[in-house]
């Protein structure tokens, strides 16, 4: 499907939980989503149109802490960020490892490195942290102040 | 149940007993859980990144792996000129394409010589190796360095292929030829490396889709994705090839897709160096002063698979946030599918299939008891039980 | 005339004893096919596979030799390539101790030498020669198996 189908579809499935779409080049799009509703969009790309999770990327700035899930439509090269943004005192969200297996591992390296909580996560632990940092050490978190 | 006294023996492959990366829990001769740790080969490369330069980051993304040296700079280089949103000329475009289809061929190659180790064909292992360095000598000749080539910049690539150097690269190529030819031939005719590998290891396409795999790995199960041809960059869309899959998602189909492909880098060089013949000289860059605040997402096909780069900049000279994915985060993962409810003598070369970057594969399985947790066989000894399987298939075919 | 010959063989006899107890017994034998033990830190491998390119056909280190072993406890020589980081400290530090004295310890590329372009990264625990004496470094970035092999060879003639 095209880019303009892919808005048109996602937007009826999920109105006003889509606060906004931004084309970025030919083959790129950033669709900011409201947290709360990151599963069902999730498994709505996943299991209803069947496009590939790449990988999720964390970071950390003054607005809060904002996670792009990266999802790529092979058949046309088109790639799909879903943006959320969490606020700075408590950094929380819904595991999409709770049915999407790729997810697992870099939702607990996010919470290593930024100190995002990824609720109902079915296989919570460390994955890169242990001996290199300590707990409660967040390594890529930036100071603002 | 019983409990093997562990006797380190080295091969030509000197693997370390710790730190074990993947735990394999075994009940008598079947595995029956896989539990792995990570974190041996953390170096805090994304962090880097934000203090370096763009022009520096090149340097150190091409040091996150040796194998997939030029990879890591080329998804680096998409993700950048989306941000900068400009066009590289062609003549950096089939530079790019030749020096990311040479290092498919020599890590395909770096690939079959271990996976022929592990099976108990050490000959195989020495011819392969023999053969790679035909290809770095290549590399040497273009930039300097049989390894971490630093040939990539925003705009195009660092250094040009003069016509001089032409025949050179096409007569290697027709040797390569020759010598893939016979390794392909060696592998797939053999009924032994057949008993060792149709059948083993196997991911269905489900698994795939379920773990979203992706490489040979993922092409081996049936499922058609290739990011040089689905999403063109470089010269992939100027020139004439095919992305080559499989059904039976085992262990020799693996073999056989990374085999095949091979001959389409060839193929893609071959035509590569025929259309720098027909170009001016020298226009290998498009300058780009200043990188304007913005985000971009580049990917390139590796030889394991989908290597991905996020990049956030600010309008200023280094990265704001640099995420870098690997294809073996993701393909290291459908180990739990492929190797429980294998044999031990099988797990290492269901292991070795998926080709976990090479750091990974040097601290790879260790045996454990499945229900006392007791440690059984060591890495070294995991490999020897491979070899020696084939040597009892060996005898009694 | 068997007595020259007698007299011949013994002064070869004796000849040999002097040279051994000059050399020194220990030192003496160490000199032969050195076995390496190979331990890689946080790398990016292109070192790892230069060290196993020294055994390919072309290099063939093993006419000299020299070999790689599986354990430290088998090996005359450590070499150490990768930068280490927190996690891997530890283990470099066992794996020196269990190797049996004397040994000689090359650090091998240049993250091996001083940490390389990881350096400054919030995991590393200091180049090798913080953790363990280095004996002989060699330099690059990978160092190409010549290099290797040059480099194992100047250890060899300070031995």
């Amino acid at each position: 499907m095209t880019r303009a189908e892919f808005i048109e579809k996602i937007k009826s499935e999920f109105a006003e939980h889509i606060l906004g779409t931004d084309y970025l080049r030919a083959n790129r799009v950033t669709v900011n989503v409201n947290p709360g509703f990151i599963l069902d969009i999730a498994k709505f790309l996943h299991q209803k149109i069947r496009f590939r999770f790449i990988i999720a990327s964390a970071y950390h700035t003054k607005a809060g802490f904002e996670i792009l899930y990266h999802f790529s439509d092979d058949s046309n090269g088109n790639i799909y960020n879903i943006h959320v943004l969490l606020p700075h005192e408590k950094p929380e969200i819904q595991s999409l490892a709770q049915f999407l297996v790729a997810a697992d591992w870099i939702e607990r390296e996010m919470h290593e490195l930024f100190g995002i909580t990824f609720l109902n996560h079915p296989n919570p632990g460390k994955l890169i942290s242990e001996g290199n940092w300590a707990e409660g050490v967040y390594p890529y978190r930036k100071d603002f102040n | 149940m019983s409990e093997q006294k562990i006797i380190p023996i080295g091969p030509y492959h000197p693997l370390q007993e710790e730190p074990e990366l993947f735990k394999l829990y075994c009940e008598g001769e079947i595995v029956r859980d896989i539990k792995w740790e990570t974190g041996y080969n953390h170096r805090g490369i994304e962090k880097l990144s934000e203090s370096k330069s763009f022009d520096q980051s090149f340097f150190l993304v091409e040091r996150i792996c040796g194998i997939c040296s030029t990879s890591h700079p080329f998804a680096f280089a998409n993700a950048m000129e989306e941000i900068a949103e400009v066009d590289i000329p062609d003549r950096a475009k089939y530079i790019r394409s030749i020096v990311g289809e040479l290092e498919r061929i020599h890590s395909h190659l770096l690939w079959v010589g271990l996976a022929g180790h592990f099976l108990g064909y050490d000959t195989v292992f020495m011819w392969a190796w023999k053969y790679r360095e035909p290809v770095l000598d290549l590399f040497e000749m273009i930039s300097g360095n049989r390894n971490s080539y630093a040939m990539f910049k925003i705009g195009g690539v660092r250094r040009d292929i003069q016509s001089d150097k032409l025949p050179k690269i096409r007569g290697t190529m027709k040797f390569l030829k020759k010598k893939t030819d016979l390794l392909t031939g060696a592998v797939m005719d053999d009924p032994v490396i057949h008993a060792r590998t149709k059948g083993v290891g196997i991911l269905t396409r489900e698994d795939i889709l379920e773990y979203a795999a992706v490489g040979p790995t993922a092409r081996a199960s049936g499922v058609d994705i290739d990011v040089r041809r689905d999403d063109p960059h470089a010269a992939y869309g100027m020139v004439d090839w095919k992305v080559i899959t499989s059904t039976e998602g085992d262990v020799f189909a693996k073999a056989k897709v990374r085999l095949l492909e091979m001959f389409e880098s060839i193929k893609i060089i071959e035509q590569c160096c025929d259309g720098l013949e027909k170009l001016k000289e020298g226009d290998i860059e498009t300058v780009v002063k200043n990188v304007p605040a913005g985000m971009g997402t580049g990917h390139y096909e590796a030889p394991r698979g989908e290597v991905f780069h996020f990049v956030k900049t600010i309008g200023t000279n280094s990265p704001a946030r640099h995420k870098i994915r690997a294809p073996s985060y993701v393909n290291i993962a459908t180990f739990k599918k492929a190797c429980v409810g294998q044999t031990i003598s099988d797990a290492t070369i269901s292991l070795a299939a998926v080709d976990p970057c090479y750091c990974c594969t040097e601290r790879m399985a260790v045996a454990y008891d499945y229900g006392s947790g007791k440690k059984i066989l060591s890495a070294s000894e995991l490999i020897k039980q491979s070899q020696k399987r084939t040597d009892y298939i060996k005898r009694n075919i | 005339m068997d007595e020259c010959i007698g007299s011949n063989r013994h002064c070869a006899e004796l000849f040999w004893i002097l040279k051994i107890v000059a050399v020194g017994f220990k030192d003496f034998c160490f000199k032969k096919s050195l076995w390496l033990f190979h331990y890689g830190g946080a790398s990016c491998n292109n070192c790892d596979i230069e060290i196993l390119d020294c055994l390919t056909p072309r290099y063939d280190v093993e006419r000299f030799g020299m070999k790689l072993v599986g354990s430290p406890r088998h090996a005359d020589v450590l070499l150490v390539n990768g930068s280490i980081n927190q996690r891997d400290k530890d283990r470099l530090l066992e794996v020196y101790d269990q190797m049996s004295k004397p040994v000689k310890v090359v650090a091998i590329g240049a993250c091996g030498c001083t940490g390389g372009i990881f350096a400054e990264g919030n995991t590393f625990a200091g180049p090798v020669d913080k953790l363990i004496p280095v004996d002989a470094y060699i330099p690059g970035c990978p160092p190409k198996p010549e290099a290797i092999i040059a480099g194992i060879v100047k250890l060899i003639e300070t031995m």
